[in-house]
């Protein structure tokens, strides 16, 4: 719609341009990882540093390759638990945000105590639930406490940005308070959920790791935070590395997952979702 | 709001779509908006409320419609239909096409039916009738992104008439729209009208097209809007584009202009 009335040369070129770009953005950080990766091999080479200091990359993957199988099981205990305090996060932060929307009583006697939770760190937090609470519970509490707060921040916002012609449309129309809820709220603040939802998905794994170390120190534990944790009192380094990196990745797949569902929802109709040249 | 209340004036309520009586509305910060307004419209009637922004035309519209309360006054609206469902009587058309981004124009067109728990298969005919009447049955399934301008003012309108109201209700429809479209879309607008047998209610700042579509100009003061004067457009229906170019046209929009000149003249601040 916006280039019918200019049809001139850099709308043509534009095209090639932005794929060749496309290119460079998949390639150029494959050529970082590569290079740092070579350099690192090279230096612990060079100068033959043990690997209780510093393991070469290779060493890494040979533990990660060796010592799969215990690393495979503490991956899915972490995902279970981040998938666990995801689930908690999205339902209380948007049951919670509704609840504040349809009641400012509510919002008004509660939000400072979702505000304190936020800004108090986990990390300070976590002991404490380990000694109130069941070990797999207070991680699970843990990852929940740390996402919830987008979810609910967004979901209010969204809440809050219904288009004031299309709310007096829906007075109208006599319109309930729960059709309005459905079919005006809801929609409007969809894009800002999944916002929220994206930011939370780190999050939970964060609050996990945060938490599983806090317990790794206390009792028995199995994920991948706990292995990072026993294998630094063993210096057993290449593990830590090796645990690290399958945090990392899954911390990626997560947010790749999450942003696929996001734009598999609103491609058809919100801005964010819709390619440049619409 | 919407209810219809006669009352025991002299006047054959009856005759009467709307009626406003020493209408007013003072804003909470004290700013009074409108009045006092008396202005009765009658079944069928077109009229345009024309003045310079912010002279209260568009409060009036909202009181009619119900989404404003006046500050005093007395409102009635009444219905032809007995069978007319809650909130199904008056059509309203805002100056922003107002349609929901995430659903498709059918959904659009099919709301105010679907607020009132009309079951879908009652509803789909309706909803392809009111896309068939503003030219737009094969967009059905388009969202509204995917539309122009005046496509989306269009699907506002049929969304408006899908409830098939007496009344409709139009608050600058058509000024964000290019002159072009918004002629087309007057035509279009005139001939509803003149098939459907509405009352039409126009809020517009443009003395041309409340010329070209009304039967009758109500122009209005500046803050507080009051009504300035009144001019019946009396030509030989139905209009067409040859209208739009005859000397009385002219004559009609030299008169409304010249009572529109008090509200703007001497006043140096928009």
């Amino acid at each position: 719609m916006s280039t019918k009335e200019n049809g001139r040369a850099p709308t043509n070129t534009a095209p090639v341009e932005r794929r060749a770009f496309g290119v460079w953005r998949i390639l150029l950080p494959i050529l970082v990882a590569a290079a740092g990766t070579a350099a690192w091999e090279l230096v612990v080479r060079t100068y033959d540093i043990p690997p209780y200091v510093l393991p070469s990359p290779s060493a890494v993957f040979a533990t990660l390759y060796g010592d799969w199988g215990v690393l495979w099981q503490s991956l899915l205990t972490t995902l279970l638990t981040t998938l666990e305090g995801f689930i908690a996060a999205a339902i209380g932060g948007i049951a919670l945000a509704l609840i504040f929307n349809l009641s400012k009583l509510v919002e008004y006697s509660l939000f400072p105590y979702a505000v304190i939770l936020q800004v108090t760190p986990v990390i300070a937090i976590a002991p404490l639930l380990l000694i109130y609470l069941p070990q797999q519970t207070a991680v699970v509490v843990c990852a929940w406490i740390v996402a919830f707060f987008p979810v609910l921040s967004n979901t209010t916002l969204g809440l809050n940005s219904v288009d004031r012609n299309l709310a007096g449309l829906f007075r109208l129309y006599h319109a309930s308070r729960w059709q309005t809820l459905c079919y005006l709220k809801l929609p409007t603040a969809l894009p800002y959920i999944l916002a929220g939802l994206r930011i939370a998905g780190g999050l939970s794994l964060i609050g996990a790791v945060v938490a599983e170390i806090a317990a790794g120190t206390a009792g028995a534990g199995s994920g991948l935070a706990y292995r990072i944790a026993e294998s630094g009192y063993r210096l057993n380094i290449p593990r830590m590395f090796a645990a690290l990196l399958l945090l990392s990745f899954a911390g990626i797949v997560i947010y790749a997952l999450l942003a696929l569902i996001s734009h598999l929802l609103l491609r058809r109709w919100h801005e964010s979702a819709l390619g440049k040249e619409n | 709001m919407t209810e219809a209340v006669l009352s025991e004036t002299d006047i054959p309520a009856a005759r009467f779509a709307v009626s406003l009586r020493g209408v007013t509305k003072t804003y909470d910060n004290g700013v009074m908006a409108l009045g006092p307004v008396d202005l009765s419209v009658r079944r069928g009637e077109f009229v345009s409320l024309l003045g310079p922004s912010g002279c209260g035309k568009s409060t009036a519209l909202r009181i009619i419609a119900g989404l404003a309360a006046p500050t005093t006054g007395n409102v009635e609206v009444a219905h032809q239909k007995e069978s007319t469902l809650p909130g199904q009587g008056v059509g309203f058309v805002f100056q922003e096409p107002t349609l929901m981004p995430w659903t498709s124009v059918r959904e659009n067109v099919r709301l105010p039916l679907k607020l009132a728990r009309v079951p879908a298969s009652q509803s789909d005919s309706r909803v392809l009738e009111a896309l068939g009447r503003v030219g737009l049955a094969e967009f059905a399934e388009s969202y509204p992104r995917e539309l122009s301008g005046g496509m989306k003012m269009r699907v506002s309108l049929a969304r408006a008439l899908v409830t098939d109201p007496d009344i409709l209700l139009m608050d600058e429809p058509f000024a964000a729209l290019d002159e072009i479209t918004r002629f087309r879309l007057n035509n279009d607008l005139l001939a509803l009208w003149r098939n459907l047998n509405k009352t039409v209610i126009f809020v517009t700042h443009s003395v041309f097209e409340s010329v070209y579509l009304s039967q009758r100009v109500i122009v209005m003061t500046q803050r507080p809007g009051r009504i300035g004067a009144e001019i019946r457009i009396d030509t030989p229906e139905p209009r067409s584009e040859d209208f739009r170019t005859s000397a009385a046209y002219g004559e009609y929009c030299r008169k409304v202009s010249a009572a529109l000149a008090p509200s703007y003249e001497g006043r140096t601040t928009l």
